[in-house]
């Protein structure tokens, strides 16, 4: 650390408590929204979940027979690579741990796709045994279509671009491929406490 | 969305200003010099601030890159004050000429324009939203390009216009940029411009008809991008020719 900002302060320092906040980070209360372009609106009549890619027989579920999956109540901190990070989110979701149950698949890599053409992929063993959700809720609530609804994929422990909003299915990969902001230059991983924003962090 | 990864990696640099201009009372844009290693950067790009306390303590923000590609040697990025923030008060109010400024970039790929995705362009800001499009229009002007470009750009008041003068001037030259402003909460005596939050009206009269395959660029508060993008699709234009970017006063 040979550089110092001349005359910054920065905010006290108790705000955040300790070793909650990944570098570089900072905590916010509101719930920024971020995403590359006009919101999709696909009507729950027409939305499917589905496994796809390395599987013996894909996997796919109307909303109606996704929200019969058991659901869980998820409390977790959040951190965006635009710098923002909020504690205590809570979701309700159905685990990736149950709509892969019983799936036999050679695949190491996910890539999650969505509604509007997102993508993000994780490798699958960040997905599973408790690592992630499809969340529908949000603090109660039904999740606002900009903030990903009616659900999104919410992998708490990665920086949130991997959380992928409209996210309407996984395709599981023997060959890891990147993403969408993955393509331009952020982080394949992205893990917020190696603060790995963008490729070669 | 087929670009090849830039893998390379993303180095702390360190910048001194050479020059802050006042732009609005509440917004200041700070030139910072470039060594030359700086790899350039596209219009729409991002670089990431980092300040640096005595005590070790550091925060980091994004800002825009406000100046041109053509902008050769130096980079402007333009912050506004956020009342509680805590790194732009730090930048508008106390970073002075000759001070040093770390960061890294450039950052982003998709929000950018380089004149190949073709079409006529509609750029649409929300106050400091403004700051990615005015690389794009600087951009434009100094490849002179003719691309047909309109810029909407929401403001609360005429004094809260970033850029207003140079946006003014460059659509003086007639080169097939038009600008429209919209001033939300104060317009001065005799204002004819718009003098309401931008709305599918507005949109209508201003934007492009979706066959004649415009490409649309929205940067600005997420209400506004929100309320632009839906009303754009409802106009009929594909998806995928509306890009996006949000600035919230979140943290600042």
């Amino acid at each position: 650390m040979d550089f110092i900002s001349r005359g910054f302060r920065g905010r006290p320092r108790e705000q955040a408590p300790a070793g909650r906040l990944p570098p570089g980070q900072y905590m916010v209360r509101d719930f920024p929204v971020l995403s590359a372009g006009p919101t999709p609106h696909t009507p729950l009549s027409r939305w499917t979940f589905s496994i796809t890619g390395e599987i013996d027989e894909p996997r796919q579920w109307t909303w109606e027979q996704f929200r019969a999956l058991p659901t869980e109540t998820i409390t977790k901190d959040i951190h965006c690579v635009t710098k923002w990070s909020k504690f205590d989110t809570v979701w309700e979701g159905v685990s990736v741990d149950t709509l892969l149950d019983g799936v036999d698949t050679t695949a190491e890599y996910v890539l999650a796709f969505s509604d509007g053409g997102y993508t993000t992929n994780i490798p699958l063993q960040d997905l599973t045994e408790g690592k992630a959700w499809v969340a529908f809720a949000f603090g109660g609530e039904p999740l606002e279509p900009e903030h990903g609804g009616p659900a999104r994929l919410l992998v708490p422990h990665l920086y949130f671009w991997k959380s992928a909003k409209w996210v309407r299915g996984l395709r599981l990969m023997s060959e890891n491929s990147p993403g969408f902001w993955e393509t331009y230059g952020y982080h394949d991983y992205g893990d917020p406490w190696r603060e790995q924003r963008y490729s070669g962090d | 969305m087929a670009r090849a990864a830039v893998q390379r990696r993303l180095t702390w640099r360190r910048g001194r200003v050479t020059r802050r201009v006042d732009e609005t009372p509440r917004v200041r844009t700070l030139v910072l010099a470039l060594e030359e290693d700086w790899p350039g950067h596209l219009a729409g790009q991002h670089v990431d601030v980092r300040l640096t306390a005595e005590d070790g303590y550091q925060a980091q923000r994004s800002y825009s890159i406000a100046s041109a590609p053509e902008d050769v040697g130096q980079l402007a990025i333009t912050v506004e004050r956020i009342g509680d923030g805590e790194v732009s008060p730090y930048l508008v109010d106390e970073l002075t000429e000759g001070d040093q400024l770390e960061f890294r970039g450039p950052i982003g790929g998709y929000f950018v324009w380089d004149e190949t995705p073709g079409g006529p362009l509609l750029l649409v800001a929300g106050g400091s939203g403004i700051c990615p499009l005015m690389a794009m229009i600087r951009h434009r002007a100094a490849r002179g390009s003719r691309v047909p470009t309109r810029l909407l750009y929401s403001s609360r008041s005429l004094e809260d216009v970033i850029y207003r003068e140079e946006v003014d001037l460059l659509a003086a030259r007639s080169d097939g940029l038009e600008v429209f402003h919209t001033l939300t909460r104060d317009r001065p005596a005799g204002w004819t411009g718009y003098a309401r939050r931008i709305d599918l009206e507005m949109l209508t009269e201003v934007g492009w008809r979706p066959d004649e395959g415009p490409l649309g660029f929205v940067c600005g508060p997420t209400p506004l991008v929100e309320a632009v993008a839906e009303a754009l699709v409802q106009l009929g234009w594909s998806p995928d020719r509306v890009k996006t970017e949000r600035f919230g006063p979140t943290g600042g």
